[in-house]
């Protein structure tokens, strides 16, 4: 095809400027060519079907779930432990309805969820600058940078006890062991967010005048978005597991009861279902936002990037 | 006649006790001119690009560019994958000053300049290798340069794609008049496409020799002409990085 076109009439035409305009001419071989090229060489992608999603995504922990109640009930049905000590999952059911009648449930989960939403939101609206100011200054970052990793190491349960002593028995001790545990997750993963972008992009954006803060914001942010949201998930988890350890010590009349307050009622009760039922609540609610917030998020992200 | 980009006795070194890249070039280029840098790996081609292009400073003489403004094309697309491809467009025109309700509109136009029309809200990862250069060359004009800046741009590319937009550069650059330098490590290429080859030695980085490529357009990479010089070029080539052996 190319060798019956000798002349390049596509560069004929562009010199006396017909095609500057974008108007190719109809009979331009050249451009039916690359057309034909461009079709030949765009990767195609097919959407799976529903049946095969269901297949290869849904089944397999659906079976998981199943086998580890299964063993569970066998486990418990076995009576190694007494009942009391180590009631079967039937058991748990049974307490999770009794709460559940009582309308509690809501009340207990709902509690917990505002004050991990709060306290997540306050985390990235405190990690994300300190992320940006430790991946961008160089002088901050070889000052905190290694604290900030070493921050992240630390278990935030062990601030419980000097939250306690600062705040008291209060929503700001809860909030504080929520900080310190999420901040430095999401500041971190705005670090290695920024660390992983390919350097031809910050160069780009150099050369076509991306500069100072419109860089920030049309270049060094986006490009870093991948690490950022992985940094959120992570915030998030450690954000629910701070909560959990600060709900469950911090435990008062004055404050709202959640779930890590149940689970240490359910303690103080010997109440061994209503302690399981408060664990696998806890679990599910912190798997529940992952799947439901994060996942999908990360997914679109990733996808839009053919990633 | 003034010179589009000039360089006056330039060299350049990363470290001050380290060897120069670049020492001792002078290069002057026209309006409107095309000239390729041509050379071995770690000649300094790309060096000299970045000096041009304002990215990197020289240690020693003057690089001037009268022209102004300079665009970049990489080897690398470079294009930002959260963005579409008139995404990519707009945002050079949104950095150029270009007010917001014209930027669509001359994003397509770019666009179909570059013969990609109805591409605007293309996703870049799914286009080929060849369209998403022709993006980047419509991000680079985005930028309203007169002068255009190329480091290996079709390296990447196979070489059906890459004889196709041999074919639409000369037509985009002659139209415009845009000045360009382009690096490569190709001899063929830099015949087909330029109006100079400058042949660049090795350590330090100097310019060996020039040729002026006297052949009317279209040419053809595969025509006796322009094998013909390329083979003087590579000859000559091969001679310059034997010397740096010994």
């Amino acid at each position: 095809m190319a060798a019956a076109d000798p002349t390049e009439t596509g560069e004929t035409t562009g010199v006396t400027g017909t095609a500057v305009a974008g108007t190719a001419t109809p009979d331009h071989d050249d451009a039916g060519l690359e057309a034909g090229l461009d079709a030949l060489e765009t990767p195609r992608r097919e959407r799976p079907s529903l049946l095969t999603v269901a297949r290869t995504k849904v089944l397999p922990p659906v079976v998981a779930v199943v086998l580890v109640l299964l063993v569970w009930q066998l486990v418990a049905a076995a009576h190694i432990k007494p009942s009391y000590a180590l009631p079967g999952p039937i058991a748990v059911w049974h307490a999770f309805l009794h709460q559940w009648y009582l309308g509690t449930v809501g009340g207990i989960v709902g509690t917990s969820l505002g004050r991990g939403a709060l306290g997540f939101l306050l985390s990235v609206v405190l990690g994300t600058p300190l992320g940006l100011v430790v991946a961008r200054v160089r002088f901050v970052r070889t000052a905190i940078g290694p604290i900030l990793s070493g921050l992240q190491a630390l278990p935030s349960v062990a601030w419980v006890p000097a939250a306690i002593i600062w705040f008291g028995l209060s929503n700001a001790t809860i909030y504080a062991v929520i900080l310190l545990g999420a901040v430095p997750s999401i500041a971190n993963g705005l670090v290695a967010g920024v660390e992983q972008i390919p350097p031809i992009h910050l160069r780009a954006g150099r050369v076509l005048g991306a500069t100072g803060l419109r860089g920030i914001r049309h270049v060094l942010l986006p490009a870093a978005l991948p690490g950022y949201l992985a940094g959120l998930k992570q915030g998030w988890a450690f954000a629910w597991r701070s909560l959990m350890a600060a709900e469950l010590i911090t435990t008062s009349p004055d404050l709202g009861l959640g779930l890590g307050q149940f689970l240490d009622q359910g303690r103080e009760l010997s109440d061994m279902p209503m302690v399981l039922c408060a664990i696998v609540l806890i679990l599910v609610v912190g798997v529940g936002i992952e799947l439901l917030v994060f996942t999908p998020l990360t997914r679109r992200v990733l996808t839009s990037r053919g990633l | 006649m003034s010179a589009a980009i000039s360089l006056e006795s330039v060299s350049k070194r990363f470290a001050p006790a380290a060897p120069p890249v670049l020492a001792d070039v002078d290069l002057r280029i026209a309006p409107g001119e095309f000239v390729c840098l041509l050379g071995a790996s770690g000649c300094g081609k790309s060096t000299l690009l970045n000096l041009v292009a304002g990215l990197e400073a020289p240690s020693a003489g003057r690089v001037r560019v009268p022209a102004g403004r300079t665009a970049v094309m990489f080897q690398d697309h470079a294009l930002f994958p959260w963005l579409t491809a008139g995404g990519n467009v707009q945002l050079a025109l949104k950095a150029r000053g270009v007010p917001r309700a014209e930027r669509r509109a001359e994003a397509e136009r770019l666009l179909a300049l570059v013969r990609l029309p109805g591409r605007h809200d293309a996703r870049v990862h799914a286009l080929s290798g060849g369209m998403r250069q022709r993006v980047a060359l419509a991000r680079a004009l985005a930028q309203d340069a007169s002068v255009l800046l190329m480091d290996e741009p079709f390296a990447a590319l196979d070489a059906i794609t890459r004889d196709h937009l041999y074919a639409e550069l000369t037509r985009i650059r002659l139209a415009l008049g845009l000045t360009v330098v382009f690096v490569t490590h190709n001899a063929r290429e830099a015949v087909r496409l330029g109006d100079r080859v400058v042949l660049l030695a090795a350590r330090p980085g100097r310019i060996a020799r020039e040729w002026t490529v006297d052949l009317p357009h279209p040419r053809r990479i595969e025509s006796a002409a322009v094998a013909g010089l390329s083979a003087e070029i590579i000859d000559r080539l091969g001679e310059e990085v034997a010397g740096a052996d010994v």
